[in-house]
């Protein structure tokens, strides 16, 4: 039985961890727009001197003022991403199951999951330099879901009573989260191996570091979106008699995982690494937005779980 | 101690690119792939050059077909053409669709069938793009099979005369007599060894490119499989009201498709009926009032002379005989009995109503040819909860059946029954017919609650409403190869899994005069290749492996010959 206590303390703590996600948002883009300062400068001249260091950009040394708004940015993406999941986890109280359901529970979870591999990506590289787009893609979409997407918690039509509902759509968000993330460092990429005077733009690893680092994290989504539709396909066959029909959702699921599969020859490919594998990645992660936005309210098909009203 | 010559580690990045194409020259060169792969041997012969003979140029076009760039284009083309599928209805999935857009764009019906765009996934255009990406793979991955077949047999190459342009070269304290040492802690380590004079070579990760032939091939079953599989299933519906039963033969069923080798005999031999189908809707919770949360019919199923129960739920289809029944959709379906002037029962049955909505707000057709006056036609809607609208239309306000209502206009005239051209059960052709009673007619449509009886216009007859009884759409269907779907699916998560996240790398370990020299070379993606050789090293020179700082443990992201441009400049 719903409980609209519960349902309305999850809006509370979502529309907060919105409010922190955009200054922190606002905290990382001072960062971006920060000029080099005289101090960086001088470092800079210093390593390029000792020259035969290994130090990639990605390790340089945190120390100093130089990385402060960064390190607020980071903090409060991480206090605004603790609000973020706790209104998720209510939201899942309220509607007394999993809270990925209708479109604006799934949008809540994967946003979450997005940041999510974000802040713990910390543990293994400093990815800081991709807070500005983390946190304005959570922002924006998270206003996009409770402003669009919103319904009151409802109890799972029998389509959807299954387990597969926790495995395949769980799995899916998780794809998403690597995807998305995989799409910011492709950006990074393409902007890093273009244009240069900025002096956020300098600061980045060097682009062949950030498409190393995009395909490893795209190649664990496109994993995870391989099982995303073999795990579909299953519940399908128990769900609707068959487990392919092309289905519009089944039809963009497949693109996607079309695409990506491309994005992983070409970089294996001699004349497709570098930038062209990085708009391959890019065409992926729009065809993941395309999917679960335009083709979930517009498109006729069996994956009609919106909850919007027609 | 640290010996890593930062020296050299400086020499080796920077003519990183030179010393990344010279190792794979030495050792690392993978001629079985396509010749544009990062790996592959770089096409030297003048393609399409002068002299090119008939064989030649079918070599090249072979080539082509089986190289990296034609399966990338390939793959971006299959993408793009299975869109068009989710944007025009398919006949597959959505034959309503179909007709709803043909009606409403003519002009576009042309078009639409030169495409072949109702039926995008069965079309020539895009068969033609599965099979050429399925024998470029297939053309691909074949002679990588043979060669991996034998490179799995072979011994670990020849260490390279120069260890220093390799990845992670370092130095640590030893000699010859080491060589032994370092070829048991490469054992330990799961690495394959072969010993050359004074050095070790090792390899390891065989299992990434296994994975990979894997996953390849796996696709390839699968789509042998789903092939197979629609020639030799079938698939069948039929819509039957509590009560009622039907067989598994064509004559009962309302569709049977199958496959090109299976016939109608060779259908199984068992019967269903439908004792009843439960629905429960929501009743509490104020946004989601009248949402269906069950559904299950009640069956019997006869087979080989005995009847047994069974259940039918969706996500929960029941199996019997090798094939499964699915509940596809559910609906009302009202007892009609009408009688004429002289009091004679002219029709009685049980008519199924097609849902409209989520409310069950059903419309449905009876249509009296014979015993009347004339030829008469009934339309209307049947609402389980009728409300009246302020307008005075009805409309259901609850899909249970709270308060039961039949609506239904009355057409006389000619049911175009006889003009041999087929005609759906559930539309009524009123184009030779003139409506006696409804919206369009000076009598109001009729109106029948369950148990009631009301006069047809002009003295017909009279037409009651004996009861109502709900209907579920059965589907049955067997696929015989899905189960070869499936374990394709499953060895293609498992070649997935190890093509990408096992590395293959080659270490060498040898000793020189200055002492034992280490390097890696990465066949494939390794980013942590370099962290792999230092940890070697560390356990070369008897460090406890376990105390170091992650940021060592996970290496760093380096590639020979791609490292060199991310040092500040």
């Amino acid at each position: 039985m719903p409980d609209v206590s519960w349902d309305s303390y999850s809006l509370l703590a979502v529309y907060s961890s919105m409010a922190v996600y955009a200054i922190a948002f606002i905290a990382f883009a001072f960062d971006v727009a920060r000029r080099r300062d005289p101090a960086e400068v001088r470092e800079r001249e210093l390593v390029a001197a000792g020259g035969g260091t290994t130090t990639t950009a990605t390790e340089t040394p945190t120390r100093g003022p130089r990385r402060n708004l960064a390190k607020v940015g980071f903090a409060l993406t991480v206090l605004a991403w603790v609000l973020h999941v706790a209104g998720t986890v209510m939201r899942g109280i309220a509607a007394g199951r999993v809270p990925w359901a209708n479109m604006y529970e799934f949008a809540l979870t994967s946003i979450a999951i997005i940041v999510g591999i974000f802040v713990f990506a910390q543990l293994w590289r400093d990815l800081r330099f991709l807070g500005v787009y983390i946190t304005g893609l959570a922002t924006v979409f998270l206003g996009v879901a409770t402003v669009n997407f919103y319904v009151s918690p409802t109890p799972l039509p029998p389509a959807l009573q299954s387990y597969w509902l926790v495995i395949h759509v769980f799995v899916a968000a998780l794809g998403t989260g690597f995807f998305a993330l995989g799409s910011g460092l492709s950006i990074l990429q393409l902007i890093r191996s273009r244009a240069s005077g900025l002096a956020y733009v300098d600061r980045l690893p060097g682009a062949s570091a950030l498409e190393d680092l995009s395909y490893r994290v795209s190649v664990m989504g496109f994993i995870f979106w391989t099982f995303t539709l073999i795990a579909g396909a299953v519940w399908a066959e128990h769900a609707w008699g068959r487990y392919w029909g092309w289905d519009t959702k089944e039809v963009w699921t497949f693109v996607i995982w079309v695409v990506y599969a491309g994005y992983i020859h070409a970089r294996a490919t001699r004349g497709w690494r570098g930038t062209r594998s990085a708009w391959l990645q890019l065409i992926g992660f729009a065809a993941i937005l395309f999917n679960f936005t335009i083709v979930n309210v517009y498109f006729k098909g069996l994956h009609t779980y919106s909850g919007l009203p027609e | 101690m640290s010996s890593r010559s930062s020296d050299s580690a400086k020499a080796a990045k920077a003519d990183a690119a030179a010393a990344a194409k010279v190792a794979r020259d030495d050792a690392g060169h993978d001629p079985m792939r396509p010749s544009d792969h990062v790996d592959g041997t770089p096409q030297t012969e003048a393609a399409g050059g002068p002299r090119l003979g008939p064989v030649g140029w079918l070599r090249f076009a072979w080539r082509q077909l089986t190289s990296m760039r034609t399966a990338i284009v390939l793959l971006l083309m299959l993408a793009l053409a299975a869109v068009p599928g989710s944007l025009v209805p398919q006949r597959s999935s959505d034959p309503n669709g179909v007709i709803a857009v043909r009606d409403a764009n003519p002009d576009l019906v042309w078009l639409y069938d030169a495409l072949q765009l109702h039926d995008v996934y069965t079309s020539p255009w895009f068969s033609a793009i599965t099979i050429l990406l399925l024998v470029s793979l297939v053309g691909c991955v074949i002679p990588r099979m043979r060669h991996h077949w034998a490179a799995m047999r072979a011994r670990p190459p020849k260490t390279p005369a120069r260890l220093s342009r390799l990845v992670g070269f370092q130095t640590v304290p030893g000699d010859a007599s080491d060589v032994d040492r370092a070829e048991g802690v490469l054992r330990r380590l799961g690495y394959r060894t072969e010993r050359y004079g004074d050095s070790v070579s090792a390899e390891r990760g065989y299992l990434r490119e296994t994975g990979n032939l894997i996953f390849h091939a796996s696709i390839v079953v699968i789509v042998v499989a789903i092939v197979a599989g629609s020639g030799f299933g079938f698939q069948s519906q039929r819509l039957v009201v509590e009560g009622e039963g039907f067989s598994l033969s064509g004559a009962s069923l309302d569709t049977l498709n199958t496959g090109q080798w299976v016939s109608a005999d060779d259908l199984p031999g068992f019967g269903i009926h439908l004792d009843e189908l439960d629905v429960v809707y929501e009743t509490e919770n104020v946004d989601a009032i009248g949402q269906p949360l069950d559904f299950t019919a009640f069956v019997q199923v006869t087979e080989d002379g005995d009847t047994h129960p069974g259940q039918i739920r969706i996500n929960e289809p029941l199996r019997v005989q090798g094939s499964d029944l699915y509940l596809i959709s559910n609906g009302y379906a009202p007892q009609i009995t009408v009688t004429n002037a002289d009091g004679t029962v002219v029709f009685d049955e049980i008519v199924p109503f097609l849902a409209q909505d989520n409310e069950m707000t059903s419309l449905g057709v009876i249509k009296l040819p014979d015993g009347l006056a004339e030829q008469v036609g009934l339309q209307g809607f049947f609402y389980p909860s009728a409300a009246q609208l302020d307008t005075g239309a009805y409309a259901s306000y609850y899909p249970d059946l709270l308060n039961p209502l039949l609506s239904l206009q009355v057409y006389t005239g000619d049911l175009g029954l006889d003009d041999g051209v087929p005609q759906s059960v559930y539309q009524l052709d009123t184009e030779d017919m003139e409506q006696v009673a409804g919206r369009d007619s000076a009598e109001p449509a009729l109106l029948i609650g369950p148990g009631e009886t009301v006069d047809l216009p002009d003295g017909l007859g009279t037409i009651s409403f004996e009861g109502i009884r709900r209907y579920a759409v059965i589907d049955v269907h067997r696929d015989v190869t899905q189960g070869w779907v499936l374990g394709g699916a499953i060895a293609l998560v498992a070649g997935l899994l190890a093509s990408l996240l096992i590395p293959r790398r080659r270490l060498w370990v040898k000793a020189t005069e200055q002492g034992l020299e280490l390097a890696g070379l990465a066949r494939g993606e390794d980013p942590r290749l370099e962290g792999a050789v230092d940890d070697l090293a560390r356990r070369l020179r008897g460090d406890d492996a376990d105390d170091l700082p992650p940021k060592h443990r996970w290496g760093r992201a380096t590639e020979p010959g791609r490292a060199a441009d991310d040092d500040p400049k």
